[in-house]
């Protein structure tokens, strides 16, 4: 249920890096928490965050939960579908349910971050 | 969806040439609607209106009108939101042609009663609360807590506080605070709940600083629970010049036993479709009156009723108001009710309301504990938090027990609120229950819980007994329907 290969925060979002890209999500359990997931604001192209900052928010059927951004950098890419299509969050987190892609300013950040293992535990 | 509604729209009950009335006979002379309205402005077409019998029209909106749960019908346990019975008594007050017919145009020497009722009802709640002055124009709970965050703001701004831009929430709060805090200009800080469920006294010690200018709290808190760190709490925020809010959602236990102003809030609102028993929800409108400590009483909308020991007045003279707020003098009816409320019960009668709402919540708690999680083990004030987390390890969510409930003919719990509690089922089932209906509720919930183990299919399914089964509540946010396409034909 909680892939090998991403990095997790305590908040429930993931994030996987490839040539210093990050991809951001939340996670499975996240969305299951969350129910139903009817609308997602996502933030605009450009904008910069610090690690830990407020990047976006997700509204579900029972509450409004803010996304955390698991590291610095600056958003290159944001998942548009997810706007027509709140539900890919539901149904795949991991997958076509990323929300943002960021040029991550420094790759040693995610050393803080739980691994597969760590952020198991952590639902327990 | 699995069912749908049994009954016809009005537009679908509609046969061609029945009608609900029936005219006299014409007795001035026929006029061409063609020479008397302009072209552009004449209707092509009749309007696709429903023809219907005076029959048809009553049984259609009776049977509608039963559809609904309402605190008349059956138990109405939804926390927080204080679903008590609203006494008959109260609207035939409120009826009364004299109170009726007034305008608040009128002169104020032709107004004497209604100003009257106006300024005891806030004498009422000022002694209910420990507050100077109250006013009645804001129109439900959360248009009370823009009012009352707006006279904090403006109280600092007068005295040159412009650095204080932030105000402290606990993370067990009512949504519309941050979002008042927020609407206000605030930046809000959340503070956590300690192991007991109030306030995490270090947490906010780490918090507060010169910024702050304020705390909303509503105390008892959303878990039902008393804040016993009160007096500490609010000697952090007085310290650095901090004003405390009351958010009074969850006043019906304190009635007569403790006071807001005697734990040291500066502000406060109460709900009189609450806590004063008037109708609430669909069958408002709300009133959200607030009342405030001596040094905030210039800030207060405008106009206040003043009684100089023989006339009342409206003083419009305060030389700080944020200004008005809503018409008149807000939801008067509402008032009426009240009013008539806390004269029908007493100071004695209302002491007794928030023991029996304490005793019957506390009861439900007893009772369910073995069967549900209870995560703050301790006695409750008029509400208690249960949580589905052992349901929820055996497939079934709460919002599924939730939806059950409504096959008991009973009304859900607030359900997933507050969110520090996983799963929550938050319960309320106010002073005005019996032992017998509190004890319908209690088997009916041991009930599902069996169920749960047994048979989980028939309450993930539920409700199997209701007008409609269960509703795309994702489609219905995303993709509301709410206009009527017609039938197609002519």
């Amino acid at each position: 249920m909680i892939p090998k290969d991403l990095k997790y925060t305590e908040s429930h979002e993931w994030i996987i890096v490839e040539d210093g890209v990050g991809t951001v999500g939340i996670t499975h359990h996240a969305q299951d928490q969350l129910g139903d997931i009817v609308f997602v604001d996502l933030p605009e192209i450009d904008d910069s965050f610090g690690k830990g900052d407020i990047f976006g928010s997700v509204e579900s059927v029972k509450s409004v939960s803010d996304l955390y951004i698991p590291a610095s950098g600056k958003v290159l890419e944001i998942n548009e579908s997810l706007l027509d299509s709140p539900e890919l969050l539901n149904q795949e987190p991991y997958e076509d349910g990323w929300i943002v892609k960021i040029q991550l300013e420094d790759v040693e950040e995610l050393d803080d971050l739980m691994d597969a293992g760590e952020y198991e535990d952590q639902l327990d | 969806m699995k069912k749908t509604s049994t009954e016809k729209l009005i537009f679908e009950l509609s046969s061609r040439g029945r009608k609900a009335y029936s005219l006299p006979e014409m007795d001035v002379p026929e006029v061409d609607p063609g020479e008397i309205i302009p072209e552009k402005m004449r209707r092509k077409e009749p309007a696709p209106l429903p023809e219907v019998s005076e029959l048809d029209v009553i049984r259609h909106f009776t049977r509608i009108s039963q559809m609904n749960h309402s605190v008349d019908q059956g138990f109405y346990p939804l926390g927080s939101c204080t679903m008590k019975y609203n006494p008959k008594i109260n609207e035939d007050v409120s009826r009364l042609p004299g109170l009726t017919a007034l305008h608040p145009q009128q002169p104020e020497e032709t107004l004497q009663g209604a100003l009257r009722l106006l300024h005891e009802t806030e004498k009422f709640l000022c002694e209910i609360s420990g507050m100077e002055r109250f006013t009645f124009q804001p129109a439900a709970g959360a248009h009370g807590e823009f009012v009352g965050l707006s006279i904090i703001r403006a109280y600092h701004e007068h005295h040159g506080n412009h650095h204080k831009n932030k105000v402290i929430i606990p993370d067990s709060a009512h949504g519309t605070n941050p979002a008042t805090a927020a609407m206000c200009g605030y930046e809000t800080v959340e503070v956590k709940s300690d192991a007991r469920g109030g306030v995490d006294l270090e947490d906010l010690a780490k918090i507060v600083d010169n910024e702050v200018a304020g705390l909303m709290l509503t105390n008892p808190n959303t878990l039902g629970l008393f804040d016993e760190n009160i007096h500490r709490v609010a000697e952090m925020i007085h310290d650095v010049g901090g004003l405390l809010y009351y958010d009074g959602a969850n006043a019906n236990p304190i009635l007569g036993i403790s006071r807001p102003g005697d734990m040291g809030f500066d502000v406060v609102h109460f709900n009189l479709h609450k806590t004063f028993a008037t109708p609430h929800g669909g069958g408002g409108p709300g009133s959200g009156p607030v009342g405030v400590k001596e040094d905030l009483v210039s800030f207060l909308p405008v106009p206040l009723v003043d009684f100089d020991g023989e006339k009342y007045s409206l003083n419009h003279d305060l030389p700080n108001t944020i200004g008005r707020v809503h018409s008149a003098n807000g939801n008067f009816n509402v008032v009426i009710k009240t009013y008539a409320y806390i004269l029908s019960m007493g100071a004695e009668g209302l002491k007794q309301v928030s023991h029996d709402a304490v005793l019957n919540a506390n009861y439900l708690m007893e009772k369910l504990k073995g069967h549900y999680h209870l995560p703050y083990d301790r006695t409750c004030m008029h509400e208690f938090v249960l949580s589905g987390s052992k349901q929820k390890k055996l497939g079934v969510r709460t919002l599924d027990i939730a939806k059950r409930l409504i096959d008991f003919g009973v009304h859900p719990p607030t359900v997933y609120f507050p969110l520090i509690v996983d799963e929550a089922l938050m319960i309320e089932p106010t002073e005005t229950e019996s032992r017998e209906t509190l004890d319908y509720f209690i088997e009916t919930m041991i009930h599902i819980a069996r169920e749960v183990e047994e048979n989980p299919e028939i309450i993930q399914e539920a409700p199997h007994f209701a007008p409609v089964g269960r509703l795309d509540e994702a489609q219905a946010a995303r993709k509301p329907d709410l206009r009527w396409a017609g039938t197609g034909e002519e």
